[in-house]
């Protein structure tokens, strides 16, 4: 990772930029992210104090830790569009189970389907070669129906949201949220998973050149299978931050987050393609969607008007965010 | 065969061709001329250029250089379709239906008779087939005689056939052989591009040689003359290269009571028959063969990507299964194949990819000990000598770097046995003689290479023993000192070694099977 310092003949201001950019990746992003602040700070002075920032910070860790799931799945080549849906329905089982149960049951419960649906994901994508646009989609659709199904069962019984998780999602500790908490070791331990473990460097690998990692002896589908296991477990554990960060539990819960996650990733500077990423550029991605929602809440245009910026912003800014870095 | 004894003026007459891809030359001068009812044998060893030229000749790309004259006329063939108005027309060795569409509506697509077709897939010996039915759901054999069928239907003046009886059975070659000489006697031409003697001795009557992107010589098809085939196509390198002593040092091990591997009748659909040879420690056992002899189908199976569909692989005296690589690799055997591009992680770096078979295994998934993966591969990289200053990503090297990488991986993973699929293709004569040189170090430490290589010189330089495949059968298990390049050249053609015999002996189907023991 270490760069050398190689001193070469005097080379253009501009593309001496461009080489630095392209070398810390992570820099553009961070300027860009300051940008926004400062046009919000100038747009409504004193909107940035620490109690906004707080909020942001508060409301960005769920969609960083689902554009982490998009992170490492498009870093083999592929994409679980079913986050939404595992979130959703961990988030609605543990505040309906909450009611009867003890919170370490209600917490086993939460999580099954996380776990099943991340298994189904992983075996028919990496066993039976399903799409992995389809697959997740297909199941996402699958989990939605099943949570219809089970709303009924629990109607009479009513909801709550469960003391710690609304302290988890919504709490702030002398000016840090609360959420840090888990947030920061997890972000650690997903990007120490990336960059410093051998299934990482397989993730890697296998969305680099999937021939490749067989004849080295890799053996796809368990690489992919732990990966969509992985990822739904992730999306389970968002599911159980966002709904005490919500605190109303819905069918649709965390749908919202789906696509600006993969937003996030592709932003923070994940290929599509696999590969090529890492999850640090993914989490200054999710602040920054997060920050350009806040900007154009408070511009008060009218809803479709804010959506159609939005899509051309996050257009515009992966476009220029690939020209700077990818230096060819 | 009727041979016309009045001169006559050649239907296709090619001359000068040059074709150039940057600055390397697939074609320098060649050329190629084809009297009417005549059929014209097409031939070189690999990378002479043969396909470069047939390429030209229908139009699929055009020529830096040269002349076309067909029947006189001079014409410039810049598409197929200008190639097929000028009455030249190719069949493939690929199948050229395009497979989600019925027979019938092949032949609309292409403009192809329907009523001459059906003649001639019946002359071809095919009594039913149905037009209906989808090209996919058809056998590749029949495939090929409906590809030869469209293209007669048209009636085309000089008819291109590429390996055209490959993957044929014997009925239907023998069909196809009979229909093809019938062309040349009424009149019209054919151009045949084959690698088997037997065939074009039987079927031609002249043969033009291309040798390194020239025509080295046109000779008439008679008894005996495949010696002469074979010397035009070595050109001067025709004599007995030297064979090397090699030192003390890089001498092969004394061989050991059991082979490493030992493979028994192994057979790979159609591609691989009946093939048995032995890998022992200490030694680089070469491969030799032309294209597409089942050599890819044989280091699949040893490296355990394909199963093969009959015979047995020993590894060290065990029967082994091998369903993925995987299993090969655990027992010691790694491939390093001819394509870069197939073994490599392009965007990643250097150290990553020699690491990477490191992980493969799942108790390997957790923290990787960086100190020990960089010792590993530091000192993979040293022995190698790979020029790591743009190690970032493998894409950025030159192509020999690369090669070294995909070696690398395996020495730093202590491999016992490596499979190596023509490892010098297309990088540098410094890098060749580094890869020649572990090679022989990797022998002399005891370990076992298997060594393809498209480059017959290179066999004297690296290997202790030569085995020699075509058409997906063993021809022979040669002894490094007697397989100088003409006797390699001869035996990849299917001749046998001290058959100095005329043709009549070779037609015998059996004699190109019957190789010998080691």
């Amino acid at each position: 990772m270490s760069t050398s310092a190689i001193t070469s003949p005097p080379v253009p201001f501009g593309r001496r930029i461009k080489r630095f950019m392209a070398d810390r990746p992570l820099v553009p992003l961070i300027i860009l992210l300051v940008i926004l602040v400062v046009i919000l700070q100038i747009l409504r002075p004193g909107i940035v104090n620490e109690r906004w920032i707080a909020n942001t910070i508060k409301f960005a860790i769920p969609l960083a830790i689902l554009a982490g799931c998009q992170t490492m799945t498009m870093l083999t080549g592929g994409i679980d569009l079913s986050v939404g849906t595992v979130a959703t329905m961990s988030a609605f089982i543990m505040a309906t189970q909450i009611v009867n149960q003890d919170p370490s049951v209600a917490f086993l419960l939460a999580m099954m389907p996380a776990v099943l649906i991340g298994l189904v994901n992983g075996i028919g994508v990496g066993v039976f070669r399903v799409h992995p646009l389809i697959m997740t989609l297909g199941t996402s659709l699958i989990g939605t129906g099943c949570l219809q199904v089970y709303q009924r069962t629990v109607i009479a019984s009513g909801a709550k949201i469960p003391d710690f998780l609304a302290w988890l999602g919504t709490g702030v500790t002398w000016g840090f949220p609360n959420a840090l908490l888990l947030f920061i070791p997890l972000a650690a331990l997903i990007v120490f998973t990336l960059a410093r473990t051998g299934f990482g460097r397989l993730l890697y690998a296998v969305g680099d050149n999937e021939r490749a990692t067989r004849l080295s002896g890799v053996q796809y589908w368990q690489v992919i299978t732990a990966l969509y296991v992985t990822s739904s477990l992730l999306a389970g554990i968002t599911g159980l931050l966002y709904i005490g960060l919500i605190k109303a539990p819905s069918l649709s819960l965390a749908e919202p987050l789906v696509l600006p996650s993969v937003a996030a990733a592709v932003i923070g500077g994940t290929s599509i393609f696999g590969g090529r990423g890492g999850y640090t550029g993914t989490i200054v991605g999710a602040l920054i969607l997060t920050v350009l929602t806040t900007l154009l809440t408070i511009l008060q245009m009218p809803e479709g008007a804010r959506r159609i910026l939005f899509g051309l912003i996050v257009l515009f800014v992966t476009a220029a965010y690939l020209r700077i870095v990818e230096e060819r | 065969m009727t041979t016309n004894p009045l001169p006559q003026s050649p239907l296709l007459d090619a001359s000068g061709v040059a074709k150039n891809y940057g600055a390397v030359a697939a074609l320098r001068n060649a050329s190629l001329s084809v009297l009417p009812g005549e059929v014209h044998a097409l031939m070189g060893a690999n990378g002479a250029g043969k396909s470069t030229l047939v390429k030209i000749l229908t139009g699929a790309i055009s020529a830096n250089a040269g002349r076309i004259l067909i029947r006189g006329e001079a014409r410039d063939i810049r598409s197929p379709a200008a190639a097929r108005r000028a009455g030249l027309l190719p069949v493939y060795q690929e199948p050229s239906l395009i497979p989600d569409l019925d027979v019938l509506s092949n032949l609309r697509l292409t403009g192809t008779p329907v009523e001459p077709f059906r003649a001639w897939v019946r002359e071809l010996g095919i009594a039913d087939l149905d037009l209906r039915d989808t090209a996919r759901d058809i056998p590749l054999a029949v495939l090929r005689v409906l590809d030869l069928a469209r293209a007669l239907a048209v009636e085309p003046d000089v008819l291109l056939l590429d390996e055209m009886t490959a993957a044929l059975p014997a009925n239907l070659a023998e069909k196809v052989l009979e229909v093809v000489r019938r062309q040349g006697d009424s009149g019209r031409a054919v151009i045949f591009i084959s690698h088997r003697f037997v065939e074009i001795s039987a079927l031609c009557d002249r043969a033009t040689v291309l040798r390194d992107g020239e025509t080295v010589g046109v000779v008439d098809i008679v008894p005996g003359v495949e010696e002469k085939i074979v010397e035009l196509m070595l050109g001067t390198r025709i004599v007995k290269t030297h064979v090397a002593a090699r030192g003390a040092a890089e001498k092969a091990a004394p061989a050991p009571a059991r082979p490493r591997i030992a493979v028994h009748n192994l057979r790979v659909g159609t591609k691989l028959n009946d093939v048995s040879f032995d890998l022992r420690d200490g030694e680089v056992a070469g491969v030799v063969a032309l294209e597409g002899q089942g050599q890819d189908e044989l280091f699949a199976a040893l490296a355990g990507s394909i199963r093969p569909s009959g015979g047995t692989i020993e590894v060290d005296g065990s029967p082994v299964k091998f369903s993925h690589p995987i299993d090969a690799i655990r027992a010691g055997i790694a491939y390093v194949p001819g394509d870069r591009s197939e073994a490599l992680a392009m965007q990643r770096s250097v150290r990553e990819n020699i690491a990477l078979p490191f992980s493969a295994a799942l108790r390997n998934w957790g923290p990787i000990p960086m100190r020990r993966e960089r010792a590993k591969v530091l000192s993979a990289i040293e022995r190698l000598q790979i020029d790591t200053r743009a190690q970032g990503e493998v894409q950025r090297l030159s192509g020999g770097n690369q090669q070294k990488v995909t070696i690398a991986r395996w020495i730093a993973a202590d491999a016992r046995t490596i499979l190596c699929f023509d490892p010098t293709r297309g990088i540098d004569v410094g890098t060749k003689q580094e890869i020649y040189k572990l090679l022989r170090e990797l022998a002399g430490h005891g370990k076992s290479v298997l060594f393809y290589t498209s480059e017959l010189e290179e066999v004297q330089r690296v290997c202790d023993r030569v085995i020699v495949i075509f058409g997906g059968r063993l021809v022979d298990i040669f002894p490094v000192e007697e397989a100088d390049e003409p006797a390699l050249m001869r035996a990849a053609y299917g001749l046998p070694r001290g058959a100095k015999a005329d043709i009549g002996i070779l037609a015998d189907p059996q004699s190109p099977s019957s190789g010998t023991a080691p």
